[in-house]
């Protein structure tokens, strides 16, 4: 074929072989490192931070193809991620404090009611907040499956009705944008409050512990899910690879380029972007349910609108409108963030001053993205690209 | 002969002017007709109001048989009814190939999850092919649409509106910005493509409305000052008036 196309994407089914290939070679090497079955180069916290990096490029792809490739710019997806990790909190909490209670009461002479045990459980829950009563939203809580499915269900269900509203009144560009910040400004000071039933700015805690599984290590734990992160990861690309390939792709990147034009096409404008706004928050969501079990703790501060204003830096310096840029951006980021923020870079002393970079990461970032933003519009992926043509046109 | 759109008493303005006044236009199955008019005499307005991009303040717009209103649609509604538009700017897909262009506007289901699961067929591909060859693109189908010429772009853009298979075109000022060679060629497409649908074109330039050899409308402060044939509007000392020292 006689393509001359200037500097673009490395081409999909070539970048998502390369993907796979990469990612199960890392899990593998990862896994030989671990404590748990390999040589124990890599300690388990930091095996942990691993697979969470891999769910923060799971909800970076999704936010590249809503952003990247359908030009809705969501700073609202990280809400979506928060919500998923909740709902599984709700489950990890309740079942592992009435496994707690279950055990405290065992040698009692007399069986607890049903309702003495909710008590017990409720108190054991809420008395940080200054109640005992289990709120109406854990009506599920002591089941995985239903936890699992509201995970998916609540988020999803709220992009569908933002979205419908949003995109019905053809709000777009930063207009939407700000929408989308107040409504997860609007979440996460819903979620501050004592009374919001997940237990206010405490947030669920110890959900590194998985009930049931009290007898297997954290090394081992740790290790189930970075693979279940790795193969969400892969499970994703693929999935959007594949969206993004057939027509439903050149639709969604005309939207983005001029979505008047693709409404004379006859196409339904309105659903298209729904369609995909709902299908990007549920696999951040996905992410999140991933994401919290590694994290051990969520709270409202983790929901905040910053954290996804942090998502589109990292596409954007990741490089939009390529799923690899947007992975490479999400671990490229968040690594360096927890490296500069996690104490271990050597402070600079100036003398009249000294250099934390605790704090003065954020600073670093920020001119990072300025100068991605001027000089390599295409980000960390657009580097990619040229390596990649580089080797291909030798 | 029943019309294929019906456009009666239509009025539409802007913060108080008057864009579309009164105004009143039948359209026959397969008719060519050009819409004259000087600038702000409510050209594009009329475009809108029939796209659905402009919802009018009164009158009717009724469309095929048994007639329906296409006030109450949504622009790809009515699209998928089958009106279908080429903008004044020629508005391709810059990004996407030509191929992907003209793909994108293949006549198939619009729903996004028959999209999600619509694979091409050899006979999309040959579809894609004689349209390529019929707007002069055969060369460029894997190019980038935003490396065309100005006058490719127009071209693909007819030829995209053309796959659409729409009953009515509506085309505004196509020969705008081409070469005369470009023109020629422009008439001819849109002469063939009026054989099996009709056609509306907008325009400025006389000369290329005298080559469609086609009925003409005059409009003048948002309603059609003169109706028939090119030599007998230009006759008509009305319009010589609205036009004395405009073009």
């Amino acid at each position: 074929m006689p393509s001359i196309r200037s500097v673009g994407p490395v081409s999909i089914y070539r970048s998502t072989i390369i993907f796979v290939a990469l990612v199960l070679t890392f899990a593998i090497l990862v896994t030989l490192a671990s404590h748990a079955i390999g040589f124990g180069i890599l300690s388990t916290s930091f095996i942990k931070t691993l697979g969470k990096t891999l769910c923060l490029c799971l909800i970076a792809i999704a936010m590249d193809v809503v952003w990247g490739y359908c030009g809705i710019l969501s700073l609202g997806h990280f809400a979506f991620f928060g919500l998923g990790g909740y709902m599984i909190g709700m489950w990890l909490m309740f079942a592992r404090t009435k496994d707690i209670v279950l055990k405290s009461i065992a040698n009692n002479a007399l069986p607890a009611t049903p309702q003495e045990l909710r008590d017990a459980i409720g108190t054991q829950i809420f008395g940080v907040v200054g109640g005992a009563r289990i709120p109406w939203i854990w009506h599920f809580a002591d089941s995985l499956t239903a936890q699992l499915a509201l995970a998916v269900l609540v988020p999803g269900l709220l992009a569908l009705v933002f979205g419908w509203l949003a995109f019905r009144s053809r709000v777009t560009g930063v207009y939407l944008s700000i929408l989308t910040q107040a409504m997860t400004l609007a979440l996460s000071l819903y979620l501050f409050q004592n009374d919001s039933g997940l237990r206010g700015n405490n947030g669920l805690s110890g959900l590194q512990n998985i009930p049931g599984l009290d007898l297997v290590s954290q090394d081992v734990i740790s290790l189930w899910f970075f693979w279940a992160s790795a193969l969400a990861l892969i499970a994703g690309y693929l999935f959007f690879a594949w969206l993004l390939n057939g027509k439903f792709g050149k639709i969604v990147r005309a939207i983005r380029d001029d979505e008047t034009r693709v409404r004379f096409l006859g196409y339904p404008v309105e659903t298209y972007k729904l369609f995909v706004f709902v299908l990007t928050a549920v696999v951040a969501a996905i992410a999140g349910v991933l994401y919290y079990p590694q994290a051990g703790i969520i709270n409202p501060a983790q929901v905040a609108p910053i954290a996804s204003i942090y998502l589109a830096v990292w596409v954007a310096i990741g490089g939009r409108g390529r799923l690899y840029g947007a992975v490479i951006g999400a671990a490229f980021v968040s690594l360096v963030s927890s490296w500069f923020t996690g104490g271990q870079v050597p402070d600079v002393p100036l003398g009249f001053y000294t250099i934390h970079w605790v704090e003065w990461w954020q600073v670093v970032l920020g001119f990072g993205f300025v100068l991605v933003t001027l000089y390599a519009p295409n980000g960390l992926g657009g580097l990619v690209d040229v390596f990649v043509r580089k080797e291909t046109s030798a | 002969m029943t019309a294929l759109l019906e456009v009666s008493g239509v009025s539409v303005s802007f913060d108080g002017f008057k864009a579309i006044n009164n105004l009143s236009l039948n359209i026959a199955e397969g008719e060519l007709h050009a819409i004259i008019g000087p600038n702000g005499a409510g050209k594009t307005t009329f475009m809108d109001i029939v796209t659905g991009k402009t919802k009018p303040d009164s009158g009717r717009v009724l469309w095929g048989y048994p007639s329906v209103s296409l006030l109450s649609l949504s622009e790809s509604a009515i699209a998928q009814a089958g009106v279908g538009r080429k903008f004044q700017r020629p508005t391709v897909f810059e990004a996407q190939s030509v191929r992907d262009n003209l793909l994108m506007a293949l006549n198939k289901k619009r729903s996004p999850l028959s999209v999600l699961f619509y694979r091409f067929t050899a006979d999309d591909f040959a579809k894609i092919e004689a349209m390529a060859k019929e707007i002069s693109l055969t060369g460029v189908l894997d190019r980038r649409a935003g490396e065309l010429s100005h006058g490719q772009k127009q071209w693909l853009e007819i030829g995209m509106l053309l796959l659409q298979e729409p009953r009515l075109l509506l085309v505004d000022e196509p020969a705008a910005g081409m070469t005369l060679a470009e023109r020629e060629r422009t008439t001819d497409i849109l002469k063939r493509a009026a054989k099996s649908r009709a056609v509306i074109v907008v325009e400025h330039d006389m000369e290329f409305v005298r080559r469609l050899e086609c009925k003409v409308s005059v409009l003048h402060e948002g309603s059609v000052l003169a109706e028939g044939s090119l030599s007998k509007v230009t006759a008509d000392p009305r319009v010589i008036e609205v036009y004395l020292g405009r073009s």
